[in-house]
């Protein structure tokens, strides 16, 4: 009897692999867990943490459009907690480049939310890692599932790439149910570039485009640091920041950019007293 | 091919339980039905087309995303015939259902296919052009074609692997065009022109229509979609300029990249107020400070019950059309 039972089975299988049908369901994840070896490279191989009391990663369950998927990033420590977070770093695992952005926080400003936009090639887990004022590294994560149909990790309008290069924007937003007396603030920094992955081949030439993106953005109210990001080519097409940072007083908030070919963009803004 | 296959195990299972000797006619059957599938895959099924006006093949897309189950053939392709040549629109999006558009042209005449137009490089529209390489045939496109084949070429092919399954991506081949169309170009398939036209940024950086002078039929590509929810990976401001100056083609009828041929300019209605409420919703969520998230959520939420897809592709629109209308 058992046999009856596995004959048609081995055969049907067999008769799969004879006709190349694909015996597991065509959108499943890679099977390789590049993380072990990320921890290694970019965290050097210290300890995890869990850091689900930590940090919070928000993004989409599936990434809509391949090149702007957006991603918030939250910190959880209670009031009281004395720790404190120096920085974030942010790892798309299977994209080509995973190290997306490495965030910097103020010893001030208390930067409690950062929302940026990122590429995402493939099916992944992207990972939030806090390091905090004691000394050691908290993770957390989240899984995205990469777009179907047309959208690529590339530019949409190549004729207009490189018309904003370099252009700054800020923006202040009012917060629900907090005063400007709170000295709570929402703010968007916006930096126009074409951030090319330099993955792609030039199809004429057969030479690599070389990579050109912004790799380093400060921001500043008066001289006191906010916010600082280490980018990589994951995070997408003209760089846009979303923060919530605390007021010092400052008159004044400054924006620096570099970039891969050694441009540097500056911009600074007179803060609106209203916190609107 | 595949699917099959697995129907085939399942009824396999069905009879197994009536014993073992009807096992043995079965797999006669299903050798006999491997033999079977082996042939067709050499000599592919013609892909059902209509002459939408003398001369001009379509075969219309199914309105779903590019799967293993249907070959990729999502998007309208289409050829015309000439007193001399034949011009391919489209390629389809699998090498497969290239493979069979070239059958549907076989059947109808023997004259070299000239040339194969790419109306702009997504998967759908360019996976098949391999059925098609080789005997003095010229693939078309628009100029900026080969740099965005380039830039999104291999994330396409790892990408639509992973979807489609490697049974339908292997052979898939991306062809560069080598005659470039920056503004417009005539070609002559014998006693028939065809005005092809570059666009500026629209549906994407790289459409192209084609307008047969003859039948006054024109070929606009992704630059127009009917039932089939609009797909923005372009620019939406740049896409609503186009539609006002593509509704001044003189056509009669178009074909479109997805949805079926119908009359002109009047195709251009149902997609205009989409882009249009679109980028009003946006613009609205932009002036407020709502992020991005808001967008993909709520914008164009009123077009919903008038889409094929919507759901698949609006939230996306909306994130794109976020990112450019907050430059403003």
């Amino acid at each position: 009897m058992p046999l009856r039972h596995f004959h048609p089975l081995c055969i049907a299988s067999l008769l799969g692999v004879m006709l190349g049908a694909p015996v597991a369901p065509a959108a499943t994840p890679e099977a390789y867990n590049p993380w072990p070896g990320l921890v290694q490279d970019i965290f050097n191989n210290r300890p995890m943490n869990d850091g689900a009391d930590v940090i919070a990663i928000e993004m989409p369950y599936r990434a809509e459009d391949a090149a702007i998927v957006p991603v918030t990033l939250r910190t959880k420590l209670p009031p009281g907690d004395s720790r404190r977070v120096l920085r974030i770093t942010l790892v798309i695992d299977q994209n080509p480049a995973p190290m997306a952005a490495k965030f910097e926080l103020g010893p001030d400003a208390n930067v409690t939310e950062i929302s940026t936009r990122v590429r995402v090639n493939n099916y992944t887990d992207v990972h939030a890692v806090a390091e905090l004022s004691d000394g050691q590294l908290y993770m957390t994560k989240t899984y995205v599932k990469a777009s179907g149909g047309c959208s690529a990790p590339a530019t949409k309008n190549a004729d207009e790439a490189r018309s904003r290069l370099g252009q700054m924007r800020y923006r202040q937003f009012a917060r629900a149910g907090q005063g400007p007396a709170s000295g709570a603030r929402e703010a968007q920094i916006m930096i126009g570039h074409p951030s090319h992955s330099g993955l792609q081949m030039d199809q004429v030439t057969q030479l690599y485009i070389p990579a050109f993106f912004v790799n380093e953005l400060k921001l500043w109210q008066d001289d006191s640091l906010v916010l600082s990001m280490e980018g990589g080519i994951s995070i997408s097409e003209d760089p846009n920041i979303r923060f919530t940072y605390v007021s010092n007083g400052a008159k004044h908030f400054r924006a620096e950019a570099r970039d891969t070919e050694g441009h540097t963009f500056q911009k600074e803004w007179k803060v609106e007293d209203s916190g609107i | 091919m595949a699917h099959r296959v697995s129907v085939l195990g399942v009824s396999m299972l069905g009879v197994s339980v009536l014993g073992v000797s009807i096992l043995g006619v079965s797999i006669l059957v299903l050798l006999a039905v491997f033999a079977t599938s082996t042939l067709s895959q050499a000599q592919p099924q013609e892909l059902p087309v209509s002459e939408v006006a003398p001369g001009i093949f379509v075969h219309i897309g199914e309105a779903a995303l590019m799967t293993a189950e249907n070959d990729g053939a999502t998007a309208n392709v289409g050829f015309i015939i000439g007193e001399s040549a034949v011009a391919v629109v489209d390629t389809g999006g699998s090498l497969r259902e290239g493979q069979r558009l070239l059958a549907a042209i076989r059947a109808r005449t023997d004259k070299p296919i000239r040339y194969v137009i790419y109306t702009h490089g997504h998967p759908d529209h360019v996976f098949g052009a391999a059925a098609f390489a080789g005997d003095g045939t010229e693939f078309v496109g628009h100029r900026n074609l080969p740099q965005a084949m380039a830039a999104r070429g291999q994330f396409y092919l790892d990408a639509f692997r992973r979807i489609m399954g490697a049974q339908l991506l292997d052979g898939v081949r991306l062809i560069p065009p080598t005659l470039l169309v920056d503004g417009t170009v005539k070609l002559d398939l014998g006693a028939r022109i065809l005005t092809l036209r570059s666009w500026p940024t629209a549906h994407s950086d790289n459409d192209l229509s084609v307008l047969d002078e003859q039948t006054k039929t024109l070929f606009a590509g992704d630059l127009v979609f009917l039932t089939h929810i609009p797909v923005l990976d372009g620019s939406i401001r740049g896409w609503l300029g186009v539609i006002e100056d593509l509704s001044a083609v003189p056509a009669e009828r178009v074909i479109p990249g997805h949805g079926p041929v119908s009359e002109w300019p009047g195709a251009l209605t149902d997609q205009r107020r989409y882009l249009e409420t679109l980028a009003s919703d946006v613009r609205k969520l932009v002036a407020r400070g709502a992020p991005i998230t808001v967008a993909a959520d709520t914008a164009a939420a009123t077009e919903r019950s008038r889409w094929q897809l919507f759901d698949d592709y609006n939230a996306r629109n909306a994130t794109s059309a976020f990112s450019e209308i907050e430059w403003e």
